[in-house]
């Protein structure tokens, strides 16, 4: 059984992409590269990082959506494999990133809500799935009303609610937030958050919370990963990481961080990191931020830095840091 | 018309929204997204839209373009681009317009990427089809683009398909697409969602380059305060199909006179890690196809009055440039005059 306290351990997770590279080339794209993390019963991880790092990736593998290349996933103790993998999903939940394509727009937000009730057999009665599909819709904030609606007549905001109902309905215990309330206003984005840390509380809730706003992770989350190119470079408590970044890339991505106070704006100069992202077909060799990195050294393209422990369990992966 | 005057003259307002009124009429009723919006847009300025998700952001910015999906359209007002009411233009008019003078940048790049053909020929397309660029001309652009973009190997990545790139990696291609022919304006419909704050920092960047470069009018539509704060000269407040408030930025972040706007600002988390609970507006969005037969915020307005629940509130001036609608304004104007007639 489950002795620790953790809800689950990604365990030197790889997921790679073969992908096309020319006529007849095909190459590994390294999406997700040698990642471990756990994340505890009744707590946030938030995830932050470059866009195309691998955090939708790291979702989708874990919640199996995606065979992975290597490593592995253990839910409440019990390693994740093909045959399970139907019966966990119950427990774990994923609300994707595009509220467009990830919803049906020929399925009435009842149907689309209701769906994962009927995968998992629960509500039997037609008018049981009904009263608890309203309830969810009231919990996210939309109507009983738009239970008839198609999801195509709503706004983008309004469809990132409809995900969110449909990943609740099942009750589960981890839920992945794949950049959740980033197309949100902010007066909803503070009533979704609000409502995630209130099922938290509730019901023991935990997740993994993707997001590009460092507001939105600073309030979500009680840790916070840092990915760049497929790995984790930096991983501490979110005060900690606030305060006192160690790698320079998570130095950088605090300090673009825009202030909603058009004067602290106009005072403070936008720090734009310098260099190309490098692709993830052709990493660079050693650390693969030291093509954007203002203290990269020789060493920094020899060897890749391991995430160490700096003390009170703020993890780094940096040569000179 | 002539189309060759439309490129000359870059100053002054270069868009006027008068009245706009557009509305979706579906099996359960007309849906009024948008219900009479007024605002103009300075050349070379950015121009922020927040609100409410719903509130009819996208929709006052596809009724500018033309580009409402059935069974949405225009049923009111005017779209005037340099004086030439847009909102009379046919569809054939219309495409010369779009891409070449004014560019949009979807919320969700998936939907207007096609995912069957490799990004290089999509931005291609766009190329050939508004200049006389040709063969390998085409081919060279698209890698300045990309470059220009921020994409890394652009001869690599312009071979691979939609669905293969990340969702800030497909933001940038549309954004490539957009500027592709150096339009007047550019609407970036929640241009960076998708990306995390370094490559939004680049794509700001990028935006004010072109801004300055090409003398670019930008209309920002986005929820985040922090951007809206960092890039835009005026910023529009809307609510249920309205403008609740427009004005500069320092008039709507320092001195807001719509309970909405005051909400809005109150709802942001800060950079400091606290345990307590983010403060919400109360109360939910209404219903667009049961509005309210007053002001429509008023059902969760902390101030409202009587009237608020029966009439509309009209626009005032509450300063130079700077217009709210709320009786409350309305209240206090009353109240002030009557003092001063008092002494
Ligand atoms: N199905 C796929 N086939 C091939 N490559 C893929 C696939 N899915 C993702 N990738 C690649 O894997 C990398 C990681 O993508 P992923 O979507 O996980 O990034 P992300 O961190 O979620 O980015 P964003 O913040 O932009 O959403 C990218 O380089 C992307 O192009
Ligand atoms: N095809 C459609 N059919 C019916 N109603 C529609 C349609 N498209 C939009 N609407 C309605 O028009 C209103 C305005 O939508 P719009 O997309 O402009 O919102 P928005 O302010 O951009 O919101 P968000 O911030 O969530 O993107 C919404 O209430 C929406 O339900
Ligand atoms: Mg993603
Ligand atoms: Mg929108």
């Amino acid at each position: 059984m489950n002795e620790n306290n953790n809800i689950v351990e990604v365990v030197g997770l790889k997921q790679y992409f073969r992908v096309k590279t020319g006529f007849f080339r095909r190459r590994n794209l390294k999406a997700v590269d040698d990642v471990s993390f756990a994340i505890k019963k009744g707590e946030t991880l938030g995830l932050v990082g470059e866009s195309g790092c691998g955090k939708t990736t790291v979702g989708r593998s874990m919640i199996r959506l995606y065979e992975p290349t290597a490593g592995k996933v253990i839910f409440d103790g019990q390693e994740m494999s093909k045959r399970n993998v139907t019966h966990m999903r119950r427990n774990m939940q994923m609300v994707f990133q595009d509220p467009y394509s990830s919803l049906n727009p020929r399925m009435t937000v009842e149907d689309i809500i209701a769906e994962p009730l009927i995968v998992h057999k629960l509500f039997p009665k037609k008018k049981d799935r009904h009263a608890k599909v309203v309830e969810l819709l009231k919990l996210v904030g939309l109507s009983p009303e738009h239970a008839r609606r198609y999801a195509h007549e709503f706004s983008g905001g309004q469809r990132q609610r409809i995900g969110i109902a449909r990943a609740l309905s099942v009750d589960p215990a981890f839920i992945v937030c794949d950049e959740s309330v980033s197309a949100l206003d902010v007066s909803i984005q503070a009533q979704i958050l609000n409502t995630f840390k209130k099922l938290q509380k509730q019901l023991n809730l935990s997740y993994l919370f993707i997001a590009h706003d460092i507001l939105v992770i600073t309030y979500m989350s009680d840790r916070v990963a840092v990915m760049y190119l497929g790995k984790i470079v930096e991983l501490a408590k979110t005060t900690e990481i606030n305060r006192n970044p160690i790698h320079p890339y998570t130095e950088s991505l605090y300090s673009a961080v825009p202030i909603p106070d058009p004067i602290t704006a106009r005072k403070s100069q936008r720090i734009v990191l310098q260099g190309d992202v490098p692709s993830p077909l052709n990493l660079p060799s050693g650390c693969s931020f030291r093509t954007r990195c203002p203290y990269a050294t020789e060493k920094c393209a020899e060897e890749t830095p391991p995430l160490i422990d700096r003390g009170d369990e703020h993890y780094a992966a940096c040569w000179n840091r | 018309m002539n189309m060759q005057g439309l490129h000359e003259k870059k100053e002054g307002v270069i868009l006027s929204v008068r009245n706009l009124s557009t509305s979706f009429f579906t099996g359960s009723g007309e849906v009024k997204a948008v219900n009479g919006v007024s605002f103009d847009l300075e050349a070379g300025k950015v121009l922020g839209i927040v609100g409410e998700s719903g509130s009819g952001k996208s929709v006052t910015a596809y009724s500018i373009l033309q580009i409402l999906t059935h069974p949405g359209r225009i049923v009111g007002g005017q779209v005037l681009y340099k004086g030439v009411d847009l909102a009379k233009f046919s569809q054939r008019q219309m495409r010369e317009i779009r891409g070449e003078q004014i560019s949009i940048i979807f919320q969700d790049p998936m939907t207007s990427l096609n995912p069957t053909y490799t990004v290089g020929n999509q931005i291609g397309e766009a190329i050939r089809l508004h200049t006389s660029r040709r063969g390998s001309e085409v081919r060279d652009r698209i890698v300045e683009l990309l470059t220009l973009v921020g994409i890394n190997e652009p001869q690599k990545r312009a071979d691979q398909y939609p669905h293969e790139l990340s969702g800030g990696m497909r933001q940038r291609i549309m954004i490539a697409m957009a500027i592709a022919c150096e339009p007047d304006i550019l609407i970036a419909d929640e241009p960076t969602t998708a990306l995390d704050v370094t490559i939004q920092a680049q794509i700001l960047e990028l935006i004010q380059k072109l801004q300055d470069e090409l003398g670019l009018a930008v209309i920002m539509i986005t929820h985040d305060l922090g951007i809206i704060a960092d890039m835009c000269d005026d910023i529009i407040v809307m609510y249920a199909g309205s403008i609740a408030e427009r004005g500069s930025a320092d008039d709507i972040f320092y001195n807001p006179h719509h309970e909405y706007t005051k909400g809005l600002l109150h709802s942001i988390p800060t950079m400091e890690k606290t345990d307590d609970m983010l403060i919400p507006i109360a109360g939910s969005p209404v219903d667009m196809l049961a509005m309210p037969a007053g002001c429509p915020f008023a059902p969760r307005c902390p101030s409202a009055m009587k009237v608020c629940m029966t009439d509309m509130p009209e626009e005032l001036e509450i300063g130079d440039g700077h217009f709210a609608s709320c009786w409350m304004n309305v209240k206090d104007m009353v109240m002030a005059e009557a003092g001063e007639q008092h002494e």
